[in-house]
């Protein structure tokens, strides 16, 4: 096994224990992302000359008792583009952005920062994370690492894609409706989204204030645990960033046989694609053998998730987009006047779905529609929410597919916005509901990952990196893609 | 609820989009379908439920009134498409907005 | 035809709030810095950020609140309001809209048929916007304009009147007493001029036989009027503006008005007949906000004296009603009050020094009483010489003058200008008798019962003493003598 398959806790351990230095691992990070970048497009920007500039201060100037101290001493990590960087452009994939520089750092920058890890790059989403694909970006598509004729989901693809093809060990995205967990399933990857709250949403550019959380994707379930157990904590600068203890560092082993595990009917029923299907089954036979209690459960509300998903996260974005108006920042422009400045950079900064989701956002908001739509949609979020409180009055964790589908092929669902929206229907609940959730990749069919979530109650990121460990241990190890990189 | 390409030019002026008219009538279409479809939420009778603004039960989060220093005009302009002493630059304004 | 329309007036009126920082960040809340000095990721609206809501402006605003006699709400919270403007970065402003911070207060004015209290409908936080500078001379003919952020995010209260005043001189009347109270709390410069403190009026005029809703008559705003003078001047403008369009049968469009000092008049500045659409909704970065009752009753425990308070307190001291006003409206000449009072007991001996003589020298120099010129132990030291009979008003008067000129005591004043008053009785016994020795024919007409004759004399003591004899004793002294001559 070389290096590239070294997840984050092995190379922070070989860095900390100086049989690797943080320059060999950034140079492995960044030839690799020479040679599979090109296919996969998972970067917007690679700064190769700063972040070897940090490693060989590490080397140079940190003592062993020092590097020791640093939990992810020399890994190299890529930050989703809609997390703000000073060393780094920051743009969301957005045109509007272009040539931004932020004068701060996100808090999970700072967090990751001290921590040992050294940003690599920014990743490719879809713009504003509006997406479940990532071919919704200025800069172009992210391919999928297992097919690059599909797409690696989204909207935080390039992170996940990053992951996946062994660029590096770890990267950090956003979710909002499922953009973790989905490009997760998509890439066969590990992804979690924390408890709204878990995680400071300082430094991220907000689509839905509401709904986002910024979570860790990596190769091993021990990566997501060491990683939000770092960037799991109280920010000031975020009135909602919640004042809990963090999370242990390791997972903490639990037998199987102590978890009551519900399986929501809703998540299993018609439109998931068969492939996908039996290998979820198969899985759920598996923790079954091992002793778990399957029992079933019904979330009632499901059907409804996506539309009110898609009033309330539109609804916010047509908020939070509105300070793109060409006045401070990013592009603007010329127009005779004000008005005319403002809508013609508006209208060619914004891609065609981000003008979509402002106007349905706008129109949700405005005078006559507030009480049926975003208000209908606060109420209808309150009986999802009540779900789940009354499952997990029932059992620990549920288990369902991550998604109901294999990655499909790129400009698939361009046409039919309503069709792409659908993709995050086993996934938007965990939003609505505040609630962590874990994609975990369970094998592969016809060549292409699938990925099964794990949802639990609020705070319960321990029980559930503790149930996904377990069965890290009783599946096969996860086989990687583009094999055959440069080292090898 | 059927949308019109009225109310969809009357939103895109609110958000400040100068949309052309074909993308009108696409966004007046792929709206329209988001819509029926969200009519869905209508089989369920919420009069006795309260809203969700945040999920989470906290509640009074306030800081110290402390200062902190403030970026460098320079700083603060440095991203600016136009400045001119230090201030951001618009073009005359011909409406006061929605003021 | 004037009879037939009730004047109905309600007023907006922004206060700053005097914090260290602003609302949502942690830059420092300064007027007149250089542009953009005093601004951060936060207020500049850049991508990523997030507001925290500054925990003293709260506290102020509630006090404000109480003050006012609002019901302070325990749940409140914080609305986007949004509309797209370059002074407002994040193109909405963090406001609260259905459930404000406080409702139900009231402001006491005493128009000329007695005592009414003009209801508050609520009190509302807000953050304020930045500040533009037209490159040009008005907003209509400039080529641009210049964004200065410096002001974006400061604390606002937004204090709305209930439409229950009806006429200019009311509405004046409601702000004098409005800014006495808030200036009493200090808690904003409440300046105008500077901005710390805005006003807007809604005017409108209902027909006395109208039944309906007021909401539904149309209904002028102005805003922005930048003097208390100029408020009551653009009501008035608007007041004749809108019944001779009534009188000429023309209809009121419900717009938005500017008022030009110049004119003295009003101009349209937008048709609100295509109503706004600020499309409110609930912040989601910011958790609501919950008071408890403990914290309440330390704003209500940190409250001063209010004017109400003071205006009883000086009436039972003694103060007559029309000094009691002056004092009450200016907080600092009560305070320089309430300490000579402290030394020299004669509260209108104090009253009326204060004032008259005191108020006029300070007012000429264009002092006020934050900076004294003199302190009120030199004023007490002189009011001691009245009381003790040293000083004649007329000399206290001199003596003042020069203590405002020199800076010096009365004391030494009184000792330079040898002003003190004769009071050693055989001194002046000695003049009366010579006075009266060499004026004969005088002193007969006193004594054929022309008390006139006797002026004449005390007129020959004081000039033979310079007027420092004190007159009263003089007097005596005079009748003394010429009684032995009758």
């Amino acid at each position: 096994m070389g290096m590239i398959d070294w997840d984050a806790v092995q190379t922070a351990e070989h860095v900390q224990r100086g049989e690797v230095s943080a320059v060999e691992c950034i140079e492995e990070a960044l030839l690799r992302i020479e040679s599979t970048n090109p296919t996969v497009n998972a970067f917007l920007h690679v700064d190769g000359e700063g972040a070897l500039a940090k490693a060989r201060f590490m080397d140079h100037n940190l003592t062993r008792e020092a590097k020791a101290n640093l939990p992810l001493a020399g890994v190299a990590v890529a930050i989703k583009d809609n997390m703000v960087t000073t060393d780094m452009p920051t743009t969301a994939g957005s045109k509007i952005l272009e040539g931004f520089r932020s004068p701060y750092n996100a808090t999970v920058v700072e967090l990751l920062e001290r921590a040992g890890a050294i940003v690599v790059g920014k990743t490719n989403m879809d713009e504003f994370a509006m997406g479940s694909s990532t071919e919704h970006s200025a800069y172009g598509v992210t391919r999928n690492p297992w097919d690059p004729n599909r797409v690696p989901g989204g909207s935080s693809g390039g992170s996940a894609a990053a992951v996946a093809a062994r660029m590096v060990p770890l990267a950090l995205g956003s979710d909002t409706g499922g953009s973790i967990r989905l490009p997760a399933s998509y890439c066969g990857v590990f992804g979690i989204k924390p408890t709204y709250g878990r995680v400071s949403r300082y430094g991220l550019i907000a689509y839905a204030s509401s709904l986002d959380q910024i979570g860790p994707l990596a190769r091993s379930v021990r990566d997501l645990a060491r990683t939000l157990h770092l960037i799991g904590r109280h920010d000031e600068k975020d009135a909602t960033s919640l004042d809990v203890d963090t999370i242990p560092e390791s997972p903490i082993p639990t037998a199987l046989q102590s978890l009551r595990i519900g399986l929501p009917e809703e998540y299993f029923g018609e439109g998931i694609d068969i492939r996908v299907r039996t290998l979820i089954e198969k899985t759920l036979d598996q923790l079954r053998e091992s002793g778990a209690d399957l029992v079933p459960i019904s979330l009632p509300h499901t059907r409804y998730a996506i539309a009110t998903y898609y009033l309330i996260a539109p609804a916010e974005a047509s908020s939070n987009l509105s300070r793109y108006d060409g006045v401070r920042y990013g592009l603007r422009v010329a127009g005779d006047d004000l008005i005319h400045m403002y809508q013609k950079t508006r209208q060619e900064g914004f891609g065609s779905e981000v003008k979509r989701r402002i106007l349905l956002g706008t129109h949700a908001l405005s005078a006559g529609y507030y009480d049926a739509y975003y208000l209908k949609a606060q109420k209808v979020r309150t009986l999802i929410r009540q779900d789940f409180d009354n499952a997990f009055a029932q059992v620990d964790l549920i288990v369902t597919p991550t998604v109901a589908d294999l990655p499909f092929k790129l400009g698939e669902r361009d046409l039919d916005p309503l069709q792409m929206y659908l993709t995050d229907i086993f996934t938007v609940t965990t939003n609505l509901a505040g609630i962590p959730g874990l994609s975990q990749p369970v094998g592969l069919v016809d060549g292409l990952p699938v990925g099964l979530q794990w949802m639990g109650p609020p705070l319960s990121e321990d029980r559930v990196l503790s149930a996904a460990s377990a069965l890290e241990a009783i599946l096969p190890p996860p086989e990687w893609p583009l094999s055959g990189g440069i080292q090898e | 609820m059927n949308l019109t390409e009225k109310e969809v030019r009357h939103v895109a002026r609110l958000a400040r989009l100068a949309i052309s008219s074909t993308e009108l009538s696409e966004a007046t279409q792929a709206l329209g379908r988001v819509l029926d479809y969200i009519d869905l939420l209508n089989e369920l009778n919420t009069d006795a439920v309260p809203p969700t603004t945040h999920v989470e039960a906290i509640e009074t989060v306030w800081r110290q009134d402390r200062v902190v220093p403030s970026l460098s005009p320079e700083a603060a302009t440095a991203n600016g498409p136009q400045v001119s002493s230090q201030m951001f630059v618009v073009p005359k304004i011909l409406d006061r907005g929605e003021e | 035809m004037t009879n037939q329309y009730e004047v109905v007036i309600g007023l907006e009126v922004h206060v700053e709030l005097k914090t260290q920082t602003k609302l949502f960040c942690g830059c420092a809340n300064a007027f007149g810095q250089d542009p953009n000095s005093q601004t951060c990721p936060v207020c500049l609206g850049l991508p990523g950020v997030l507001p925290v809501l500054n925990g003293e402006a709260v506290a102020l605003a509630a006090r404000a609140a109480l003050a006012l006699h609002c019901t302070v709400n325990s749940y409140s919270k914080f609305d986007r309001k949004q509309y797209f403007y370059p002074d407002l970065p994040k193109a909405y402003q963090i406001s609260q809209y259905d459930q404000p911070l406080a409702e139900n207060g009231h402001v006491t004015i005493q128009p000329s048929d007695g005592k009414r209290d003009i209801g508050i409908e609520r009190i509302h936080m807000e953050e304020d916007a930045g500040k533009l500078n037209h490159l040009g001379q008005r907003l209509e003919d400039a080529e641009g304009s210049l964004v200065d952020l410096n002001r974006a995010g400061v604390p606002l209260i937004e204090i709305v009147s209930r439409p229950e005043m009806h006429s200019p001189e009311e509405a004046r009347q409601y702000l004098v007493e409005l800014r006495t109270i808030l200036s009493y709390l200090d808690i904003s410069d409440l300046r105008m001029e500077e901005g710390s403190m805005r006003c807007d009026a809604n005017i409108s005029l209902r027909p006395l036989d109208y039944t309906g809703s007021l909401a539904d008559l149309p209904r002028v705003e102005i805003k922005n009027v930048n003097s208390f003078r100029n408020v009551q001047r653009s009501i008035e403008f608007e007041i004749s503006r809108q019944r001779q369009l009534l009188q000429t049968g023309q209809r009121i469009v419900k717009e938005t008005r500017g008022f030009d000092d110049a004119s003295g008049s009003t101009y349209s500045q937008r048709s609100k007949e295509e109503a706004n659409d600020y499309r409110y909704f609930p912040e989601p970065d910011l958790p609501p906000l919950v008071l408890s009752e403990t914290w309440l009753q330390n704003q209500r425990e940190a409250l001063p004296q209010l004017p109400d308070e003071l205006r009883q307190h000086l009436a039972q001291r003694g103060v007559a009603e029309r000094d009691v006003e002056v004092l009450v409206q200016d907080l600092n000449l009560y305070h320089y009050w309430s300490q000579v009072v402290e030394l020299v007991p004669d509260v209108r001996l104090v009253t009326n020094w204060l004032l008259s003589d005191y108020s006029r020298l300070m007012n000429a120099k264009g002092l006020n009483f934050a900076t004294p010129q003199v302190s009120a132990d030199g004023l007490a030291s002189l009011l001691t010489l009245i009381t003790s009979g040293t000083l004649s008003g007329k000399m206290a008067k001199e003596v003042l003058e020069a203590m405002f000129e020199t800076g010096e005591t009365a004391e030494a004043v009184v000792k330079r200008l040898g002003l003190s008053q004769i009071t050693d009785r055989n001194a002046i016994k000695e003049i009366v008798s010579a006075v009266v020795a060499a004026n004969p024919a005088v002193v007969q007409d006193f004594l054929s019962g022309k008390e006139k004759a006797l002026t004449f004399l005390v007129g020959q003591v004081m000039k033979q003493t310079k007027g420092q004899a004190k007159p009263d004793l003089v007097n005596a002294l005079l009748r003394e003598v010429l009684a032995a001559y009758a």
